[in-house]
């Protein structure tokens, strides 16, 4: 049986180490490309895989270059208000969707289901025509705009809404509590999984959009780590020492949330993805 | 109390109603302004040419659509992008698939390997697109260099037409792996064990196990997965646009519907042209979809309730 067993594990564990290895190559090259010169980073004869020493001459230029911290500052912004709006109003909704009987209600959950299965680039010029027309292009709320509620929150949160047991609704109206309360206080921390799966999924791709803040907010100031990454390649196209350590700077805070929360985001994105 | 229909809806019924539309109002109203009537809104600038330097737009019926149909960069558009999604959307799952089933059992690291094959889902595409750019690149890449090493002949990957698409679609398996693999995995996991307990007693092996088992069982979840990864696929974007500028000479070979959008409504400023295309996506997601959902009932196993 023993015997049997080892010679399977072994290729399995070959074929995950070399899928592994693929996956993280391409960052491994990144970091160690972002400290070497130009002249190392071209080398080729031979291959020049450890600089020969660790200078923070790229960083210190592009940071000086392009600033990062304002970058920062709208990603964050971007991804936090586009959270709140997506809790705050995707669960509301949800929660009637799931536990209230009110005229109106299918057809409104069906408008639900259609904005979902709609392709999103379908609304762009008009939200871009919109944020143009009340003058608040390059800002924030140009950002959180397209974001402002979430039909996929609302469907997601709904599912997770309807999980739950009848007679909890009861004996809250039984203690005297109205629906307003009932849904604060009783069913909403119930469904504190869906909360937390739809916050990573909200933080994750609005931080990795590119076309809505590439389109809306032009200027340097206004731009996100994502937008200013594309206008980062088309000035320094030569100088890849330096455009790698403007990549490292951009993923990295992501990243080192993700190994933090590795549980959290590999569950939340498993769950937003399975209960569709 | 002769209020006809209202009469026999109680107060706490009508406090139900209340509630429920005060719920829903700030999703509905920003549905409907942010996504409902911008539908309607892109079909309607369909039909408009934009004018030259505030001359507004002119319209032009249907002349958007005829000129689409005419077009040849929009026929290239599409055919890259049906073959960009099927070269990722197949060679992607099927690589997640294999991973899953690997995870799924006691392997030793198991945690290790779901968290490193995540990690390209939680980075930019735009960062993620340079260093490609910066391993695919024909002078000085890891890639030709390594190629070289081996004696074969070097590669320009983002600039050989026959070749571009296909080094980005290698891209866009590299960073949907994982996300396909978290999804297969919970899937995987709500199979339940006591399945494969009996058909062991019944003497059967790891392989038949997968095929008897775990793959009818796994295919609801493969089935969206599918459609899902098919739809983000046909709407690639990211990846096109940080590596395949207009000058390249890859691009009619490499361009998508959805790039092709974005430079006709934003770099050309042609936002009635631009909407065409973009209705032209949604027949072609529509399509696609819908085939796909009629297929199911040949491959997809659902068990039967109770």
């Amino acid at each position: 049986m023993a015997e049997g067993r080892k010679l399977p594990g072994f290729f399995a564990h070959l074929f995950l180490l070399a899928g592994a290895f693929l996956m993280i190559l391409p960052f491994v090259w990144m970091l160690l490309t972002s400290f070497k010169t130009v002249t190392e980073s071209t080398a080729w004869d031979p291959l020049v895989i450890f600089p020969a020493s660790w200078k923070w001459e790229n960083y210190l230029e592009v940071l000086k270059q392009y600033d990062f911290l304002r970058l920062y500052w709208n990603t964050l912004a971007m991804m936090a208000l586009r959270v709140i709006c997506a809790l705050l109003f995707s669960s509301m909704a949800a929660y009637a969707f799931a536990r209230l009987r009110f005229p109106g209600r299918d057809l409104c959950f069906g408008l639900v289901l259609f904005q979902m299965m709609v392709p999103p680039q379908i609304f762009i010029i008009p939200q871009y025509l919109m944020v143009d027309a009340m003058g608040m292009r390059n800002t924030i709320f140009a950002l959180l705009f397209p974001g402002l509620v979430s039909a996929f929150g609302t469907f997601l949160l709904r599912q997770f809404f309807m999980g739950l047991p009848k007679e909890l609704e009861e004996s809250a109206k039984l203690d005297g509590c109205n629906i307003g309360q009932t849904f604060v206080r009783v069913m909403l921390p119930l469904v504190r999984s869906g909360l937390v799966a739809l916050a990573i999924f909200t933080a994750l791709f609005a931080f990795k959009d590119l076309m809505w803040p590439l389109i809306v907010n032009t200027s340097a100031k206004a731009a996100t780590l994502s937008s200013a990454l594309a206008k980062i390649q088309s000035a320094y196209s030569v100088n890849y020492p330096q455009l790698m350590a403007a990549a490292v700077i951009a993923i990295l805070p992501m990243l080192v949330v993700y190994l933090i929360f590795q549980k959290q985001f590999v569950e939340g994105i498993a769950t937003s993805g399975g209960k569709l | 109390m002769s209020r006809g229909p209202y009469k026999k809806v109680s107060l706490s019924q009508r406090s139900e109603w209340y509630w429920g539309w005060f719920l829903i109002a700030p999703t509905m109203v920003g549905l409907i302004v942010l996504n409902i009537i911008p539908i309607f809104q892109t079909l309607y600038l369909s039909f408009f040419k934009s004018g030259d330097f505030g001359r507004g737009n002119i319209y032009v019926g249907l002349d958007n659509y005829r000129k689409l149909l005419n077009d040849p960069q929009v026929w290239h558009a599409v055919g890259n992008t049906l073959l960009y999604a099927l070269m990722v959307v197949p060679t992607g799952i099927a690589l997640a698939m294999i991973t899953a089933v690997l995870l799924n059992r006691n392997i030793k690291g198991r945690v290790l390997y779901r968290t490193i094959y995540f990690i390209p889902v939680v980075a930019v595409p735009a960062a993620v697109t340079m260093v490609w750019r910066w391993l695919y690149n024909s002078h000085y890449g890891l890639i030709n260099y390594l190629l070289s090493r081996l004696n074969f002949s070097t590669v320009n990957w983002t600039t050989d037409p026959d070749i571009a698409l296909a080094s980005i679609a290698l891209i866009g398996i590299w960073s949907t792996v994982g996300y396909n693999m978290v999804l297969l995995l919970a899937g995987l996991q709500e199979i339940p064990k006591t399945y494969y307990e009996a058909s062991e007693i019944d003497g059967a092996g790891k392989i038949r196990q997968f095929f008897v088992i775990t793959l009818p069982l796994i295919t609801p979840t493969l089935f969206f997965v599918v459609v899902t990864s098919m739809i983000q696929a046909l709407q690639v974007f990211d990846v096109i646009y940080m590596m395949i500028d207009v000058t390249n000479p890859a691009y009619e070979r490499s361009v998508s519907l959805v790039y092709l959008f974005y430079n006709n409504s934003f770099k050309y400023l042609n936002k009635g042209y631009g909407s065409a295309i973009v209705m032209l996506l949604l027949v072609i997601i529509m399509i696609v979809t819908v085939i796909q959902v009629k297929a199911q009932r040949k491959w997809v196993y659902y068990m039967k309730e109770g």
